[in-house]
């Protein structure tokens, strides 16, 4: 069972104070910090548990900056065999169809059995680059994937699909396919100090665009078909009221208010 | 020709909601675009559809065809490419549910369109239609635009999906569409990808979406020893405890007390969210509580946006506060 497992390097916003960029176009990167995108570390941890089942490879590949080795090299801490990194300048601007072209690119003379890809990433929240890729591939998919079992290595797969409200859609879906995968799916594990020790190590792989006989106009602003125009903060809506003061003093308040209300 | 498609999505006999949303939202887009809206339907045995679609359009393209009984993204996009491919519509439209998001990116790829996904809103700049979405799970939003296809010198045509709940149902009125039945263009059976069944959601022991007051814990809270302090607030409020998403996804939790699109809709008289940011995945199952109390220290968190109150501060001192007070009391 050789899988490859698409992985991105995404900031950590969820805590983080973010400022948009001068350009408005981005957001200002030096003081996040960044890690696996939490989808992947998922996909990854489904790719491990095969090569352990049914033995194999795993391979993780990225498109991004040089300190999207970290992220990379992490998953080969875990397991991973092997590791690669797309990366060029030109490859600034990309949306998801670019990046599915850059990643097809490498993938398309690579054998696998299944490729694997987060459902979204939680920068852009797109959930596009693996139907995408596997449109490109020529090969079918199913997003949304919450279970996993393999019915005959290279042939077929049974998956859950996680629908709205808690319900789930089981599908057969032939190999080789994409498979997005969605939170929740496995535990993922954490690497062993060993592992990271080892992992400094190994190589990864640097593709740029020559290298992947791609032209400047598939890639970048020029191979996309969406372009990011301009961020903004969200409109400023009825916000919360907003209660202040030492936490013995906001519980007071907060209590009278809902019991005002009556809700308490 | 400046045509609004609008795929209908429907599940085991209903039509979703969000086709109605997309539909009312369309019927704007289509004037301002200055062409026709239709709704697109493929399924089996759906008449009854047809006829509450040709309401809210100006005609409704309709595929029967018995292997189209239930979704499958592969017989969707052979439909829909063939289907577009002839009628050439401006702007597609397609809900961004577990079915948009396995069939849209793949459909606008074979068909070379430019997609943006999760659309909230959509706006005209110079005669140019711009896409509004969300980034940064909801921290900041984006224009987006549709750049033109280069490799054809056909008119323009776009998609976009829409995320559920962002376009308010309107009371609009009645159109009166045309329904036109369509001979379906497949030519067997799906080869890829075969759908074999529905598992529902397993029961668990409480049904959150029962109780009057819903105490909610996010990823803020760490580490699952730490759940306590939420669970004693919970206790001590009168209320249930539930979870966001990775709460559930880490086990601390059990799956039927997971709150959002993915898990319960609970519209309780007072929810309290425990470090949650307010992703829009969780806020589609609890924005319709009556009234919302957010704990965060982060004051740019999303949750904010629908909260009544607001606590901007540690969760690790002010639940235990909060517990102590609502006890005493
Ligand atoms: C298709 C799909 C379906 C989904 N369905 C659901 C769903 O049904 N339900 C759901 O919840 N999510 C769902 N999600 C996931 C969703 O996108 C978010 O990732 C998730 O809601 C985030 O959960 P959170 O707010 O607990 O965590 P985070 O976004 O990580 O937020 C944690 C918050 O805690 C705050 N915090 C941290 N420490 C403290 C402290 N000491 N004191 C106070 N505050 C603190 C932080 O400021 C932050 O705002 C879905 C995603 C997808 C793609
Ligand atoms: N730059 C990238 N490098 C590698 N994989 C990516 C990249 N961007 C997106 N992906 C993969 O595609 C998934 C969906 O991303 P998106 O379509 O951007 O939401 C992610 O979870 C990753 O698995």
């Amino acid at each position: 069972m050789d899988t490859v497992v698409c992985v991105k390097h995404v900031p950590e916003t969820a805590e983080a104070d973010i400022v948009i960029r001068e350009d408005e176009r981005g957001i200002e990167e030096k003081d996040l910090t960044f890690d696996i995108n939490e989808a992947d570390n998922y996909a990854v941890e489904e790719a491990l548990l095969w090569k352990e089942k049914f033995g194999g490879s795993v391979t993780v590949i990225t498109v991004g900056p040089e300190d999207a080795n970290m992220t990379v090299r992490m998953c080969m801490a875990k397991g991973a065999d092997r590791a690669i990194r797309l990366d060029d300048e030109r490859f600034e601007g990309s949306d998801s169809y670019a990046i599915a072209k850059i990643l097809h690119a490498a993938l398309k003379d690579m054998d696998f059995d299944v490729v694997l890809t987060g459902i979204q990433a939680s920068d852009d929240g797109h959930g596009q680059v693996g139907p995408i890729l596997a449109q490109m591939l020529g090969i079918p998919h199913a997003a949304s994937v919450v279970e996993t079992e393999i019915i005959e290595e290279g042939k077929l797969a049974r998956v859950h699909r996680e629908l709205e409200g808690g319900l789930h859609e089981v599908v057969e879906i032939e190999l080789p396919a994409v498979l997005t995968i969605q939170t929740g799916i496995n535990e993922p594990r954490y690497a062993s100090i060993l592992g990271i020790r080892k992992a400094t190590k190994k190589e990864i792989a640097l593709s740029g665009l020559d290298d992947l006989g791609l032209g400047e106009d598939e890639v970048g602003e020029a191979g996309s078909k969406t372009r990011l125009e301009k961020l903004f903060l969200p409109p400023a809506g009825e916000r919360a009221q907003i209660l202040e003061g030492p936490p013995q003093e906001v519980s007071a308040e907060l209590i009278g208010l809902l019991k005002d209300k009556g809700v308490i | 020709m400046g045509d609004v498609f609008v795929l209908a999505e429907h599940r085991r006999g209903e039509l979703r909601e969000v086709t109605l949303e997309m539909l009312g939202k369309g019927r704007e887009l289509a004037g301002q675009l200055g062409g026709q809206l239709k709704a697109v339907l493929l399924g089996h045995g759906v008449d009854a559809f047809a006829k509450e679609l040709a309401d809210q359009a100006h005609e409704v393209l309709v595929v029967e065809d018995e292997r189209l009984e239930n979704f499958n993204s592969e017989l969707y996009q052979k439909v829909l490419a063939s289907l577009l491919t002839e009628r050439k519509p401006t702007l597609t439209l397609i809900g961004h549910t577990a079915c948009g998001m396995d069939l849209a990116p793949s459909l606008a790829a074979e068909l070379n369109l430019p997609l943006a996904t999760d659309c909230i809103g959509f706006e005209f700049e110079d005669g140019r239609l711009l896409a509004i979405r969300e980034m940064y799970g909801g921290k900041l939003q984006a224009r987006v635009s549709f750049l033109e296809s280069r490799i054809s010198n056909l008119e323009s045509q776009y998609m976009a999906t829409v995320r559920q709940a962002a376009f308010p149902l309107q009371e609009l009125e009645p159109l009166g569409g045309q329904i036109v039945a369509l001979d379906s263009p497949l030519a067997e059976e799906a080869r890829r990808k075969k759908f074999i069944e529905y598992v529902e959601a397993a029961v668990g022991e409480v049904d959150i979406t029962q109780s009057e007051i819903v105490v909610a814990v996010g990823r803020g809270i760490k580490e699952r020893e730490n759940l306590e302090i939420v669970e004693k607030l919970a206790e001590a409020v009168g209320g249930v405890l539930a979870g966001s998403r990775p709460v559930i996804d880490a086990g601390w939790l059990p799956p039927e007390r997971q709150v959002g699109q993915s898990g319960k809709t609970v519209k309780p008289k007072l929810y309290i969210a425990v470090g949650i940011s307010g992703a829009s995945q969780h806020l589609a199952g609890m924005k319709g509580s009556e009234t919302i109390v957010a704990i965060n220290k982060d004051p740019n968190a999303p949750i904010f946006n629908v909260a009544t109150y607001g606590i901007v501060d540690d969760l690790f001192k002010v639940v235990p506060a909060l517990t102590e007070q609502l006890s005493g009391a």
